[in-house]
């Protein structure tokens, strides 16, 4: 059974933010990248399934830059057996033009499960999994937190607002990851030298237009500066104070 | 300009984000002109009338039984057919678990942008742009939209709702065909969590406690304060790893974002991908016994102290209050 895995290559969550000159983007300039957590899930989900039906193909597939080579190269050292990497100097513009890149690359591959992370922890936009099921007219559950196979059929929960919901899915679907998953595995030596070896196919993305225009990327508004109300028990009555009379939110 | 809004409800329930989306759309249509539909997909009307109040002109309701439980593709057909319908120019969703999912489908589906869990929505020149918070809330992008109908998921809690709109709401069946022989995601169980308290992403007041309790034993303490305040509680990750508190309850960027009216953060030191999940909170309370903790930074109010001395105390102080 082939597997599909998209990620994507994000700056490292403890970055310090600044704008590139352009006024619209981030400046890359000593940014340290990562893949992105929620993907890590993802790939760990996928080769636990290899692992366990003992068959079949995890294919990595992700959108970027030269740089995102050392991201396909730490999911094939984690376990995955080959990548597409789809290339793109241009910061992809917005969620629809990445989906309709990664449809493209994966209508063919005949996947069985498709996996995302439930966002990228940069746009935090969580669309692309959802848009890539649209266009592939696939069933989709995103926020998966148990995974399970019985036959041809996934079965799944996840964390809904003030609950928990447990969807079936016909294979082939598009899965969305969600922290509690799974614990990923961190690489072996042996399989950062085997990930060496392994396969990369290139090819040029085709992002289409812009389907969201960048105006800006500006800084958050400072919060106020805040009030250090007092210290210890003796603060008490004058934070009730505030709360109420300032703050009106008591 | 015609804008739509997705009215999402939950066993016949409609929920609140519903009526934010519904009462930001009021505020547009102000500066956009036309009028403000709502659709709805469910298996029976859950009181869409009433939403006249809450500035609907009118509301669509797709009915068919399998509209029961959610499930993406046809209700992203459904809602299609109502942009069609009323030539919409705006839609409007909450960015729910299931609106983020549906916002997306739809957005493949009519080939346009999407702008997800936005926290502000503005007509800047006559069009509408959106502001989001990327890169867990340290920055925030400004966007706007080159095609139409322009769509936008609206972060819970962040926008208001209104009442005493004075529109009609009318209610309008709108034809659902639902192609059933298609490979669909079913939902064939839910479970609400424990205690059937509020979820943390639609609470008014959140008490997160962090490592600072020590153990899951004082959580009590967190307990009673959210009691006394008519809130829910939160926890950072540091506490959900440490297994004292479940996940559901964590704040945070790989937990959730939250945007209550008041945010009591007890024994929380304030990483920044804690930050990434409550800053957009209205008033945030810091209770930590280090005076040079992060939390202090985006906190409006702080007091230093043993948590373990000044929660019992609030939390006696906040049930006198109501008393
Ligand atoms: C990729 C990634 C994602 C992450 N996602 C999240 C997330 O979603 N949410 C999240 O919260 N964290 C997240 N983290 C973890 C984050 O970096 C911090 O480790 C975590 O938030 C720390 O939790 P804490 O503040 O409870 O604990 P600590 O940092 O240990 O802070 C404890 C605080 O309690 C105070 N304290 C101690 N005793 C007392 C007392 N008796 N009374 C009062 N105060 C006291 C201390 O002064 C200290 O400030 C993430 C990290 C990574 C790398």
């Amino acid at each position: 059974m082939l597997q599909v895995v998209c990620i994507k290559q994000v700056p490292d969550t403890e970055t310090r933010v600044r704008v590139a000159t352009d006024g619209r983007t981030l400046d890359p300039a000593g940014v340290t990248w990562i893949v992105n957590p929620y993907d890590e899930f993802a790939i760990e989900a996928a080769l636990q399934l290899k692992e366990k039906t003992g068959a079949g193909e995890v294919v990595v597939i992700s959108l970027g830059g030269p740089g995102v080579a050392t991201a396909i190269r730490s999911a094939l050292a984690m376990g995955a057996d080959r990548a597409i990497h789809l290339k793109s100097d241009a910061p992809a513009p917005d969620s629809l033009g990445v989906a309709r890149a990664l449809a493209g690359a994966i209508r063919d591959l005949g996947a069985e499960i498709v996996w995302f992370g439930k966002q990228a922890v940069d746009d935090d936009a969580a669309q692309v999994g959802p848009m890539v099921a649209e266009l592939l007219a696939l069933p989709c559950a995103t926020l998966v937190s148990k995974f399970e196979l019985d036959g041809r059929t996934a079965r799944i929960e996840r964390e809904i607002e003030g609950g928990l919901e447990i969807v079936e899915l016909p294979l082939p679907a598009v899965l969305t990851t969600d922290k509690g998953l799974n614990q990923p595995r961190f690489a072996s030596l042996k399989g950062i030298m085997a990930a060496k070896k392994k396969p990369i196919e290139e090819r040029a993305a085709d992002l289409g237009g812009a389907n969201l225009e960048v105006l800006a990327l500006e800084l958050p508004p400072a919060r106020a500066a805040g009030r250090i109300v007092g210290e210890g028990v003796a603060a008490v009555p004058e934070l009730v104070r505030v709360l109420r009379e300032e703050a009106k939110v008591l | 300009m015609s804008i739509l809004v997705f009215l999402e409800q939950r066993e016949g329930q409609l929920r609140s984000v519903s009526r934010e989306a519904l009462g930001e759309a009021t505020r547009l249509a102000a500066e956009l002109g036309g009028p403000v539909t709502g659709v709805c997909c469910a298996a029976a009307d859950p009181g869409l009338a009433a939403l006249g109040d809450a500035g609907a002109d009118r509301v669509l309701l797709a009915k068919h039984e399998s509209f029961a439980a959610y499930e993406g593709a046809a209700f992203a057909a459904a809602v299609a057919a109502a942009v069609a319908a009323t030539h919409a120019k705006v839609v409007l969703l909450p960015a729910s678990s299931l609106g983020k999912d549906l916002a997306a489908r739809l957005a493949a589906r009519l080939g346009v942008g999407l702008a997800s869990d936005c926290t502000s929505l503005a007509v800047e020149g006559g069009r509408l742009v959106a502001r989001r918070p990327v890169l867990a809330g340290k920055a925030i992008q400004k966007l706007a939209f080159p095609a139409s109908p322009a769509i936008a998921s609206l972060r819970p809690k962040a926008f208001a709702a209104v009442s005493g709109a004075g529109r009609a709401g009318t209610v309008e069946a709108l034809a659902a065909s639902v192609d059933t022989s298609l490979p669909r995601a079913r939902v064939t169980g839910t479970s609400a969590a424990k205690g059937g308290k509020v979820d943390l992403t639609e609470a008014e007041i959140i008490v997160s406690g962090g490592r600072g309790m020590k153990g899951p034993e004082h959580f009590a303490l967190i307990e009673q304060l959210a009691d006394a305040l008519g809130g829910s509680v939160g926890a950072s990750r540091a506490v959900v790893d440490a297994g004292w508190r479940p996940h559901g309850e964590q704040v945070g960027q790989t937990g959730k974002t939250v945007s209550p009216r008041l945010y009591v953060a007890i024994g929380i030191s304030g990483a920044i991908q804690h930050l990434a999940g409550m800053t957009s909170s209205r008033c945030i309370v810091a209770i930590n016994k280090d005076p040079d903790a992060p939390i202090f930074k985006v906190a409006d109010y702080g007091i230093v102290g043993d948590a373990f001395e000044v929660v019992p105390a609030l939390t006696e102080a906040v049930r006198q209050l109501h008393r």
